[in-house]
C-alpha cells in the first residue's frame, strides 16, 4: 500500500554536518558532527507516520521508526529513547554504522520518489541526546533470580545480552580476551567512525546497571567452557565474532608490509598507534598503500591510512563499483578524503626487496562475466593483462573466518563445515546443553545490528531456560 | 592490577625477573605457554613465556632481556607495583613424552624458556643433556637451575670466559655423533635455532624449536605473527609457539623481526633519555 505523499512534507533531507574532506583526511575525529536539535525536528518532521511503515519492515530488529521519530516532533527526547531502548540497546552505534540504505531508509517510501527519512542520523542523535544531556536514570530491573551467566565476548551480541539479562534480574559476568570490551567496535571500527567513548559509556552503562565485565579472560585457554559451569554458571553466551583474517595465498605475503586488516586496525583503533610515539605500539606507515577488499573493513582501513600520511592510498578490488560491500556513506566518504578505487583488478602476487621489505604488486585485470551463487556477476581475469602497483603497504581486507581458539577446546559443541557455531536461528540454542551462541561466529561476518538482533533472541531463549528449564 | 610480588636483576642487569600475581593463569599454565603483558594505559602488548608457575602461591615468572622500549618499562617496575593486563595461558603447551635420551640447547634469556621444558622431560623420566650458552660468563643466566633439572650440563661462552670456548653447536655435534638422541629441544636467538636445526637435520634427530614473531593479540585473530613452517603459514600464537626446526624458514622470521626496528630504535632512545633526565 501507498501512502500518500503530503505536498507541504516534501522538504529536504537535513544534510548531515560533516568535517570537511581535506581536513579530515588527517585527522581521527569523528567525520559527521550531528544533527541539532532544530535540524532533528526539522527531519523528523519529514516523516509520514506511516500506518504500515516500510522502514520498521527493512529493519532487522523492527525499530518502531515512526514512534521515536514522533516523539522527536514533540520535543520528548526522553519518549524517543525509551521508544529506541525497547527494540535496540545500542541506537548511537547502530545510528552509524548500519547499512541504512538496504534496511530501514532503503524501505522508506519517502525514497520512492526523492530522499528517504534520515533514520541513522536521528536514531544516532537521540541516543548522543541521551548520553549527553539525559537523565542518566536506570530503567528498572528485576529482583535478583539467583542464576548466573557468563557471556564470552563484548561485541554488540554480547553485550546485548548481558544488558537483557541483567535486567531480567540475572547475575551476567561479561568475559573479554582483549584487554578492553567493544569487540569491532572497539579493535574494528576507526574512532573517526565511532568513537570509542561511545562503546565505554554503553559498557560502563551496563557496569551501573549491575553487569560485571572482566577483560583478559581468553575463554578456551585462560578457563574452559566446562570449567565456567564447574564454577556454577547456569548458562554460556558465546559471541566471540568471526576474529580470523583471510588472506590472498599468493606469493610474498609474508613480506614485512603486508598485514590483515584485523591487524592493522587492532593496532590502530586498540592500541592508538596512531598516537606513536605517545603510545607504546607502532604501527606501519605506508607512502603508497594498498588496500585489498571493498566492504567496510577495506574502507576503515584505507581512510586510516589516509588520516596516518600516506601519499596515495589505493582500494583495489576485483569487482565493479555495483558489487562494493561497503555502506554506500563509507564509500562516498572514502571517495572524498582522496582515496582510489582500482576497480575490476586482482593482486597475482607481492613483490620485495632484499630486506624482505614490500616494493610492489603484481596486477590482473578482470572483467565481469556470469553472476555466481551469491548473485553477483563474477570476475574474470583477462588473459595478458598482467601490470605492476607500485606500494609499500597492502592491508588485505578480504574477509574473515571462524576463529578456532574456543570452538577447538569444546569439542561437545558442533560446528559446521567452514568452523561456525551451530546455533538454532531462532533461539541459538546450541548442540551443547546450557550453551547459547550468535553474531558473526554463528553467521559469518555480517552486521551489528543483526549481531545484536541475535543476541536478544538468545538472551529471551535464556531467560525461558533459567525459568522453565531446557 | 597484576602485582610483581618479587624482582631479580640478572646478567648485570640486562634481564630481569618478575614473578607476578596472576592466579587464574598460574592455575592453568603448562611448559612452553606464554602470556601477554601490558604494563599500562599506552603500553604494547608484550609476549613473554613463563619461565615458571607456582599454582598455590598463585603466581607466574617471566624473565626478559631488556631490548627496547616496553622491556625498559617493565624492567622499571618495582615489587609491589605491577601490570595493568596479563592475558593467558597463551600457545600450545610442549609435547612432553618419555623418549629416552633428549639435549635441551639454550641461549640467551631462551635459557630461562628452555627450563621447565628441560625440568618436565626429566621428571618423565628422560635422560636429558643440556647445553646452555651466552656471549659472556656475566650473563649467562639460570645455570644452577639447568644443572638441576638435567643430567648433564654443558656451558658454552663465545668469548671462552666460561666452560666451553665456542657455539652451543659445537658441543650439540658431539653429543650427537654419540648417537642415541631421540629429540633436541632449542630454544634461544632465532640464528642460534637455525643453525642448531641444520646441524640436527646433518643428524636426522628431530627437533623443536620455539619461535618468537612480533605478535598483538596472541589468540589467532590478526596473523602479525605468521610464520613460514614446511612451505606453509602458520600463526606462531595459535599453531605454535613451537615447531619442528627442519621445516621452519629462519631466515623470513629474522626479516619479519625488524619490521618495526626504526621506529623501535626511536621509541627507546626517547625513554631512556627520558629516565635519565
Ligand atoms: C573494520 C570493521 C568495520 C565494520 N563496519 C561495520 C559497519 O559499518 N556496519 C555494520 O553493521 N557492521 C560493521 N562491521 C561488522 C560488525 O562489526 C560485526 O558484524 C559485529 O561486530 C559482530 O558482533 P559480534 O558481537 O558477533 O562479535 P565481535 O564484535 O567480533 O566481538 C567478539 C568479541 O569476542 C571476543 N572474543 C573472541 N574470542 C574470545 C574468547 N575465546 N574468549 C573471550 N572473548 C573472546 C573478541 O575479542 C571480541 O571482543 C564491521 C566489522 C569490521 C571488522
Ligand atoms: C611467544 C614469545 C615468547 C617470548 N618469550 C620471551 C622471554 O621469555 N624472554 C624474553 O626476553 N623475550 C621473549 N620474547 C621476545 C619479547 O617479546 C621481545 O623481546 C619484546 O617484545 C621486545 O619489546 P621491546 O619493546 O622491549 O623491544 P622493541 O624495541 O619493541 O623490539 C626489539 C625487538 O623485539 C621484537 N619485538 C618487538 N615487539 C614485539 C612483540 N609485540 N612481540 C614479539 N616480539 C617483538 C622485535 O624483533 C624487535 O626488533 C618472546 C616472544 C614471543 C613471541
Ligand atoms: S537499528 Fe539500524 S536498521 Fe534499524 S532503524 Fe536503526 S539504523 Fe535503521
Ligand atoms: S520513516 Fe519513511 S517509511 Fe517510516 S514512517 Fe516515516 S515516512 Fe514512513
Ligand atoms: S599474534 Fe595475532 S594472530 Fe598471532
Amino acid at each position: 500500500m501507498v501512502e500518500k505523499t503530503d505536498s507541504k512534507k516534501v522538504a529536504q533531507r537535513q544534510a548531515m554536518p560533516e568535517q570537511k574532506p581535506e581536513i579530515r583526511r588527517r585527522n581521527f575525529e569523528e567525520v559527521p558532527v550531528g544533527y541539532t536539535m532544530e535540524q532533528a525536528m526539522a527531519e523528523a518532521s519529514r516523516c509520514l507516520q506511516c500506518k504500515k511503515p516500510g522502514c520498521v519492515e527493512g529493519c532487522p530488529v523492527s525499530v518502531d521508526i515512526p514512534g521515536f521519530i514522533n516523539c522527536i516532533t514533540k520535543g520528548d527526547m526522553t519518549g524517543a529513547i525509551r521508544n529506541l531502548w525497547g527494540k535496540n540497546s545500542l541506537p548511537a552505534v547502530c545510528g552509524r554504522v548500519c547499512p541504512q540504505e538496504i534496511q530501514c531508509e532503503g524501505n522508506c517510501i519517502m525514497g520512492k520518489k526523492g530522499e528517504p527519512i534520515a533514520i541513522g542520523n536521528l536514531e544516532r542523535f537521540t541516543a548522543d541526546y541521551e548520553r549527553i544531556q539525559g537523565s542518566g536514570e536506570l530503567p528498572p530491573k528485576e529482583k535478583p533470580t539467583g542464576k548466573k551467566v557468563a557471556v564470552v565476548g563484548s561485541g554488540p551480541s554480547g553485550l546485548t545480552v548481558a544488558g537483557d539479562l541483567v535486567r531480567k534480574g540475572h547475575d551476567v559476568t561479561v568475559l573479554e580476551a582483549f584487554h578492553k570490551p567493544g569487540g569491532v567496535l572497539v579493535y574494528g571500527i576507526p574512532e573517526f567512525r565511532l568513537p570509542k567513548e561511545i562503546v565505554f559509556s554503553e559498557v560502563a552503562f551496563l557496569e551501573r546497571l549491575g553487569a560485571k565485565v572482566e577483560c583478559n579472560q581468553v575463554v578456551g585457554r585462560t578457563v574452559s567452557l566446562d570449567e565456567l559451569f564447574a564454577e556454577g554458571y547456569d548458562a554460556v553466551y558465546l559471541g566471540v565474532g568471526a576474529g580470523l583474517p583471510k588472506f590472498m595465498n599468493i606469493p610474498g605475503e609474508n613480506l614485512i608490509g603486508i598485514l590483515s586488516a584485523n591487524e592493522y586496525l587492532t593496532r590502530a583503533n586498540l592500541m592508538k598507534a596512531y598516537q606513536y610515539p605517545k603510545v607504546d605500539t607502532p604501527i606501519p606507515r605506508g607512502k603508497n598503500v594498498v588496500v585489498l577488499g571493498a566492504g567496510n573493513v577495506a574502507m576503515d582501513s584505507a581512510r586510516t591510512a589516509m588520516r596516518l600520511g600516506a601519499d596515495t592510498v589505493r582500494i583495489v578490488y576485483r569487482r565493479s563499483r555495483e558489487e562494493m560491500p561497503a555502506r554506500k556513506a563509507e564509500i562516498h566518504h572514502a571517495g572524498e578524503e582522496g582515496i582510489e578505487f582500482c576497480l575490476l583488478t586482482a593482486p597475482t602476487k607481492f613483490v620485495g626487496n632484499d630486506k624482505g621489505r614490500l616494493t610492489g604488486m603484481e596486477c590482473l585485470r578482470m572483467e565481469l562475466g556470469e553472476p555466481d551463487a551469491s548473485g553477483r556477476r563474477r570476475p574474470i581475469p583477462i588473459k595478458g593483462s598482467e601490470f605492476m602497483m607500485e606500494c609499500d603497504l597492502v592491508i588485505v581486507a578480504v574477509g574473515a573466518g571462524a576463529n578456532p581458539l574456543l570452538t577447538q577446546t569444546t569439542p561437545d559443541l558442533s560446528l559446521n563445515k567452514w568452523g561456525y557455531i551451530m546455533a538454532d536461528l531462532e533461539t541459538g540454542k546450541t548442540t551443547k546443553k546450557g550453551v547459547w551462541a550468535g553474531g558473526d561466529i554463528v553467521t559469518g561476518s555480517a552486521t551489528v545490528i543483526l549481531a545484536m538482533g541475535a543476541g536478544r533472541k538468545a538472551a529471551d531463549s535464556i531467560h525461558k531456560y533459567l525459568t522453565w528449564g531446557w | 592490577m597484576f602485582k610483581i610480588v618479587q624482582r631479580q636483576e640478572m646478567a648485570g642487569g640486562t634481564i630481569v625477573l618478575n614473578e607476578i600475581e596472576a592466579p587464574l593463569i598460574a592455575k592453568k599454565a603448562k611448559p612452553g605457554q606464554f602470556v601477554i603483558l601490558k604494563a599500562n594505559d599506552a603500553g604494547e602488548r608484550i609476549p613473554l613465556t613463563m619461565a615458571d608457575t607456582d599454582p598455590v602461591k598463585g603466581t607466574i615468572t617471566i624473565i626478559y632481556m631488556v631490548v627496547g622500549k616496553s622491556t625498559a618499562l617493565f624492567k622499571s617496575l618495582k615489587v609491589g607495583e605491577g601490570y595493568q593486563d596479563v592475558i593467558g595461558p597463551l600457545g600450545k603447551p610442549t609435547h612432553l613424552e618419555k623418549l629416552g635420551k633428549v639435549v635441551c640447547v639454550g641461549g640467551g634469556t631462551g635459557i630461562a624458556v628452555l627450563h621447565p621444558i628441560t625440568r618436565g622431560l626429566k621428571e618423565i623420566g628422560n635422560e636429558v643433556v643440556a647445553i646452555i650458552g651466552a656471549r659472556s660468563k656475566d650473563i649467562l643466566i639460570l645455570e644452577d637451575k639447568m644443572r638441576a633439572a638435567s643430567h648433564e650440563l654443558h656451558v658454552c661462552t663465545d668469548d671462552g670466559s666460561y666452560g666451553h670456548h665456542g657455539f652451543v653447536t659445537d658441543v650439540l655435534k658431539e653429543v650427537l655423533q654419540k648417537g642415541g638422541v631421540k629429540l633436541v629441544v632449542a630454544i634461544g636467538p632465532v640464528p642460534m635455532m637455525k643453525f642448531v636445526s641444520k646441524v640436527t637435520a646433518e643428524f636426522q634427530a628431530p627437533t623443536m624449536v620455539s619461535l618468537n614473531p612480533i605478535m598483538v593479540d596472541g589468540t589467532g585473530m590478526c596473523g602479525g605473527c605468521r610464520v613460514t613452517v614446511g612451505g606453509e603459514t602458520k600463526f606462531a600464537c595459535v599453531d605454535g609457539p613451537e615447531f619442528d626446526g627442519h621445516k621452519v624458514d629462519f631466515d623470513e622470521l629474522m626479516r619479519r623481526l625488524q619490521a618495526y626496528c626504526d621506529d623501535e630504535k626511536k621509541c627507546y632512545n626517547d625513554f631512556c633519555t627520558l629516565q635519565q633526565a
